[in-house]
C-alpha cells in the first residue's frame, strides 16, 4: 500500500487568486513540517490534503486514497484545523462522542473513544463543560482531540500550538513526538520555527504558494550552496584559529566574539575547514569547549530562502 | 475498535448499509437536538402554536350565539385555515428556517467542516441532515394541525364528538396530517438544496413563495410546477375558487402523492451531488 502523500501536479486558484501552483511532493511518514509566512499556502495545502478544498488542477492521494473519498480517507487521517469554531451547545465529551457515532462505532466504543481523546490532551476535568465556555487553549486542545480520537494513522495539525500556554505547548510537542514514534505521520504547520525545528523530521518550506524547498532540513541547508556556512566555535586562542581560515580557499569571514573566547567562520566549505581546524587545535593545544554549526536551523533556511517577510519566531 | 472494524468490513461486501444507517442515526442526533433546542426554534415554535393557540381560545371561551348553526362551516373555516396558514406560511416558512439552515447554518457558524472530517460520505450527510428536518417540522406541525383540528370541533360539544366518532372527522384528520407530512417533504428538500447552493437562500426561498401564492391565477399547465396545486388536491375539503381564479381539474390522489415523492427523491439527488463538490472556504462567505 502507498504509504506517502502525493501532491501530483497540484494548483489551486481562488477565482483569479493563487493558493498553492504546480506542486509535486511525496511526503514520506515521520513528522513534516510546513513552514511559510501568512498567505504562503500552507493552510491551502493541508485543506486540498484533506478534501476540504478540491485542487484547480492535479491531484491528491493520501496513502493512495483520492481525497474525495472522505468515506475512506477519514478513517486514517485526522486534521486540527485553524477553525476556531464548533457545533453549538455541545461539551467536549458530546462532540468527541458525536463523532466517533459518525465513525460508524457504537454508543460504548465511541464513550471509551472520547474518554482516551480527551485523557491524552488533558481535558478529562473539563468534558463535560460547553465548548463556548472553554478558554483558548482548551478550545485547542479539543480540536487536538477531534484529530485523534479515531486512532487515525495521517495527523495534520494546522498551527496545533496556538493559544497554549509553554508547559501545553511542551506537552503537546512531546504528544506529537510519541504518536510520530508509533508510526502516525504528521503534517504540521508552525509559526514558531525553533519549535518546528525541535520534532521535525523534515519541512516543506513554501512561499506565494511555491514549494521553496523541501527535504530534511541539513539536506535543505546543504543545497544552498550560495550562502556560506557559519560555525561558532568556543575555544582558547581563537585568534590563532582565526588566521588560519583565510588560508583557505572558501574562507570568508571571521568574526572574533567579544570575550576573545570564541569566533564565528563563515566559509563555502566546512568539511575543509573541520579538518583544518582538527590540525590547528592539536597543533596549538587549543582547548575546544563548543564547535557547532550555526545556520542550519529551519530559521536560517527560511530566513535565506524567504526572508524575514512575516511574523515567524 | 476490532470489533467495529469486523462490523464494517463484512459489510463492505455490497454496499454497507449498516455503517451509512448508524452514521444517519448519528446525524439525526445531533441535528434534532439542534432543531428543537436552538435559538432559532423559537419562532419556528411562534408558527406551530400560534394557529393553536387562537383556535384553542376560541374554542374554551364562553359558547357564542348562533354557534350551533354554524357547525357546518367548521370544515370549511378550517381547510382555509389549513390551506392558507398552515401550506402557504406556517409550514413554508418553518421548512424555510429549519432546511437552509441545516447547511448554510453551518457554514456561518464555522463548523460545517467537523462532519466534512469524519467518513461520512456527502450523500449521506445530505440524507441525514434532511431527515432530521424532515422529523423536526413533520413532528412539529403534525402536533399543531391535530391540536389545532381537535380544538376547532371543541365548541360543539357531542356534535363535534360525533364528527369524529361517526362522522369523517378522524378520516380528514388523517388525511390533513397526511398533506402535512407531505407538505414538509417536499418544502424540506427544496430548501435544503437552497440552503446548498445559494448564498443567500431567502431570495430564491421568497421566488417560491411568489411563485406558489399566484399558483391560482397560473394555467392548469404551470399549475402543476409546483408544491402547492399536488398538496391542495390531496386535502379533503375543497375551498370554493375565488373570482379570479384560472381553474383546473385537482390531481388524482396517487398522482399528488407520488409527484411530490419524486420530487423529493430528485431534489434530493441534486443536493446529493452538489455537495460532493462543495468546499470549505468560510471566510468567501
Amino acid at each position: 500500500m502507498e504509504s506517502n502523500i502525493v501532491f501530483d501536479n497540484v494548483s489551486k486558484f481562488y477565482g483569479e487568486v493563487l493558493g498553492v501552483n504546480r506542486v509535486n511532493l511525496s511526503i514520506a511518514p515521520g513528522i513534516t513540517s510546513l513552514v511559510g509566512p501568512n498567505g504562503s499556502g500552507k493552510t491551502t495545502m493541508m485543506n486540498l490534503m484533506t478534501g476540504l478544498l478540491r485542487p484547480s488542477q492535479g491531484r491528491i492521494l493520501v496513502l493512495g486514497i483520492h481525497t474525495e473519498r472522505p468515506d475512506k480517507l477519514f478513517k486514517k487521517v485526522g486534521y486540527c484545523t485553524q477553525y476556531d469554531s464548533f457545533p453549538k451547545g455541545l461539551t467536549g465529551r458530546q462532540l468527541l462522542h458525536s463523532l466517533l457515532c459518525l465513525h460508524g462505532r457504537t454508543q460504548g466504543e465511541s464513550a471509551q473513544g472520547a474518554k482516551k481523546a480527551l485523557e491524552k490532551v488533558g481535558l478529562t476535568d473539563a468534558a463535560d463543560r460547553r465548548i463556548a465556555a472553554y478558554s483558548k487553549g482548551m478550545r485547542q486542545r479539543i480540536k487536538l482531540a477531534q484529530a485523534i480520537c479515531h486512532e487515525p494513522q495521517v495527523l495534520i495539525l494546522d498551527e496545533p500550538l496556538n493559544g497554549l500556554d509553554p508547559l501545553a505547548r511542551s506537552e503537546m510537542l512531546a504528544l506529537f513526538r510519541e504518536l510520530a514514534a508509533g508510526g502516525v505521520h504528521i503534517i504540521i504547520s508552525s509559526h514558531i520555527l525553533y519549535e518546528v525545528d525541535l520534532i521535525s523530521d523534515r519541512v516543506i518550506l513554501l512561499n506565494r504558494g511555491f514549494v521553496v524547498a523541501e527535504g530534511n532540513i541539513q539536506e535543505v541547508r546543504d543545497e544552498m550552496k550560495e550562502h556560506p556556512r557559519q560555525i561558532f566555535i568556543r575555544c582558547t586562542k581563537p585568534n590563532v584559529l582565526a588566521a588560519r581560515v583565510f588560508e583557505l580557499e572558501q574562507g570568508v569571514e571571521v568574526k572574533l566574539h567579544e570575550d576573545r573566547r570564541g569566533l564565528l567562520v563563515r566559509t563555502r566549505t566546512p568539511d575543509q575547514f573541520f579538518l583544518m581546524m582538527n590540525q590547528v587545535v592539536l597543533d596549538n593545544d587549543l582547548e575546544v569547549e563548543f564547535v557547532a554549526p550555526s545556520d542550519d536551523d529551519v530559521h536560517s533556511v527560511y530566513e535565506y530562502l524567504i526572508g524575514s517577510e512575516s511574523e515567524i519566531l | 475498535m476490532a470489533m467495529a472494524d469486523n462490523r464494517v468490513s463484512r459489510e463492505i461486501a455490497g454496499f454497507p448499509w449498516g455503517l451509512w444507517l448508524r452514521q444517519i442515526a448519528a446525524i439525526i442526533r445531533l441535528e434534532v437536538r439542534k432543531n428543537f433546542l436552538g435559538r432559532r426554534a423559537l419562532w419556528i415554535y411562534l408558527l406551530v402554536l400560534a394557529p393553536v393557540f387562537l383556535i384553542g381560545a376560541k374554542a374554551f371561551m364562553p359558547s357564542h350565539e348562533g354557534e350551533w348553526s354554524q357547525f357546518g362551516k367548521a370544515g370549511i373555516v378550517y381547510a382555509g385555515i389549513f390551506q392558507f396558514y398552515y401550506l402557504r406560511m406556517g409550514i413554508f416558512f418553518a421548512c424555510v428556517g429549519i432546511f437552509t439552515y441545516l447547511f448554510r447554518g453551518e457554514v456561518l457558524e464555522k463548523s460545517l467542516h467537523f462532519y466534512f472530517l469524519t467518513p461520512v460520505r456527502r450523500e449521506i450527510l445530505v440524507v441525514g441532515k434532511y431527515l432530521s428536518g424532515w422529523l423536526t417540522a413533520a413532528t412539529l406541525f403534525t402536533i399543531s394541525v391535530g391540536l389545532s383540528f381537535v380544538f376547532m370541533y371543541v365548541p360543539y360539544g357531542s356534535m363535534g364528538g360525533d364528527y369524529f366518532a361517526k362522522g369523517p372527522g378522524i378520516g380528514q384528520l388523517l388525511a390533513y396530517t397526511g398533506v402535512t407530512l407531505l407538505a414538509c417533504l417536499g418544502y424540506g428538500s427544496v430548501f435544503l438544496l437552497m440552503g446548498l447552493i445559494f448564498r443567500n437562500p431567502v431570495i430564491p426561498a421568497m421566488s417560491v413563495l411568489g411563485w406558489e401564492s399566484i399558483n391560482f391565477l397560473l394555467p392548469p399547465f404551470l399549475k402543476k410546477v409546483s408544491v402547492i396545486y399536488y398538496l391542495q388536491s390531496l386535502c379533503p375539503v375543497t375551498l370554493p375558487s375565488g373570482p379570479f381564479a384560472i381553474l383546473a381539474d385537482p390531481s388524482p390522489a396517487w398522482i399528488a402523492v407520488l409527484g411530490l415523492l419524486g420530487l423529493t427523491l430528485a431534489v434530493i439527488g441534486v443536493a446529493g451531488l452538489s455537495i460532493r463538490r462543495m468546499e470549505i472556504s468560510y471566510g468567501a462567505d
